[in-house]
């Protein structure tokens, strides 16, 4: 596993409160995690501190999976 | 009760009465308070006042920019903010059929889309923390309206209705929003209206008598305060019973 979705992993199931199985990287953080969309926002201003980037709206709105945020984060840290 | 102390408070529109006596309250309940207006010297007369636990932070409310950064700098000089105050605001009266362009903008821009940012910029600090007050001070004329202020009431009509969608945004995460909207208040302005000026507006207030700047703070101190916690999406009316909404 690598550590970006560790890390994102770690994050989700601190914020949302869900078991760590569920958070797989095809989970929907809406659909499957339960969040709500102020979760959401919540989440993307985790990730932002947790890897020191800026996450601007329009790509915020695209990271609906666990595995969206770890592809984004990715891409902007690499 | 009502202890403010810890707590970090930004209040715009801090050179006038009102805003003035709105950091004084907060400031003698222990918040420490980021006073913001236009006029600097103002501002220092008021910090000098209040000694300690305070900071000055200018900014011109019409400038979307300085606006979006106001609360960054508030929070850096203060270590945090907890609570906001949008007390600024302009008037620009005039009938409809004769008002400009740049009347109603001006208005709009300073007294509502101010408050819009303000609030935005604040809103990730309080979201963290669990806790938070967002208090904008509305007027009267926002529910009753006024002729020859159309503008200024559709401004203040617009916090509210502003205040009650966010309310409900962030009610979950601690933080509350809430307008507190005063009636007629002593100040420079009321100063100087004439003797039939003035009864013509006493009579329409059950209290017999105007309301002072220290009315308004202390509404404030109450919805800033851990005990106004179940409070959010309300406005408050100090009026003197001029209207009971």
């Amino acid at each position: 596993m690598s550590d970006v979705l560790a890390r994102v992993k770690k994050i989700v199931v601190e914020h949302l409160d869900v078991e760590e199985e569920k958070v797989t990287e095809s989970a929907s953080f809406i659909d499957d995690l339960g969040a709500d969309s102020l979760d959401n926002v919540e989440l993307v201003m985790a990730f932002e501190e947790e890897f020191d980037i800026e996450i601007p709206d329009d790509a915020a709105e695209h990271i609906q999976t666990v595995g969206d945020a770890v592809k984004f984060i990715s891409e902007k840290t690499s | 009760m009502f202890d403010l102390s810890g707590k970090k408070a930004l209040v715009t529109g801090a050179t006038g009465g009102l805003g003035g006596d709105i950091a004084r309250a907060l400031h003698a309940q222990g918040a420490s308070v980021a006073i913001s207006g236009t006029r600097e010297e103002k501002l220092q007369e008021l910090a000098s006042e209040l000694g300690e636990r305070v900071e000055i932070t200018p900014c011109n409310l019409g400038d979307a920019a300085s606006v979006d950064a106001l609360p960054k700098q508030a929070s850096e000089a203060l270590g945090g903010l907890d609570i906001l105050i949008s007390n600024a605001g302009v008037t620009r009266d005039q009938l409809l059929m004769r008002m400009k362009d740049e009347d109603w903008e001006t208005v709009m821009r300073v007294n509502l889309e101010a408050h819009y940012r303000l609030c935005k910029a604040s809103m990730r600090g309080m979201m963290k923390a669990r806790w938070g007050r967002i208090i904008g001070i509305t007027s009267i004329v926002g529910v009753t309206g006024n002729p020859g202020q159309t503008n200024y009431a559709a401004s203040k009509a617009g916090m509210i209705g502003f205040t009650k969608a966010l309310a409900q945004e962030v009610a979950s995460r601690g933080v509350t929003a809430n307008c507190v909207a005063p009636g007629f208040i002593a100040s420079p302005m009321t100063d100087a209206l004439n003797d039939e000026q003035k009864q013509a507006i006493l009579a329409k207030i059950p209290a017999g008598d105007l309301g002072s700047g220290a009315d308004i703070a202390s509404a404030c101190v109450y919805l800033a305060s851990d005990e106004a916690g179940y409070v959010t999406g309300q406005t408050l009316h100090v009026n003197g019973g001029m209207a009971m909404i």
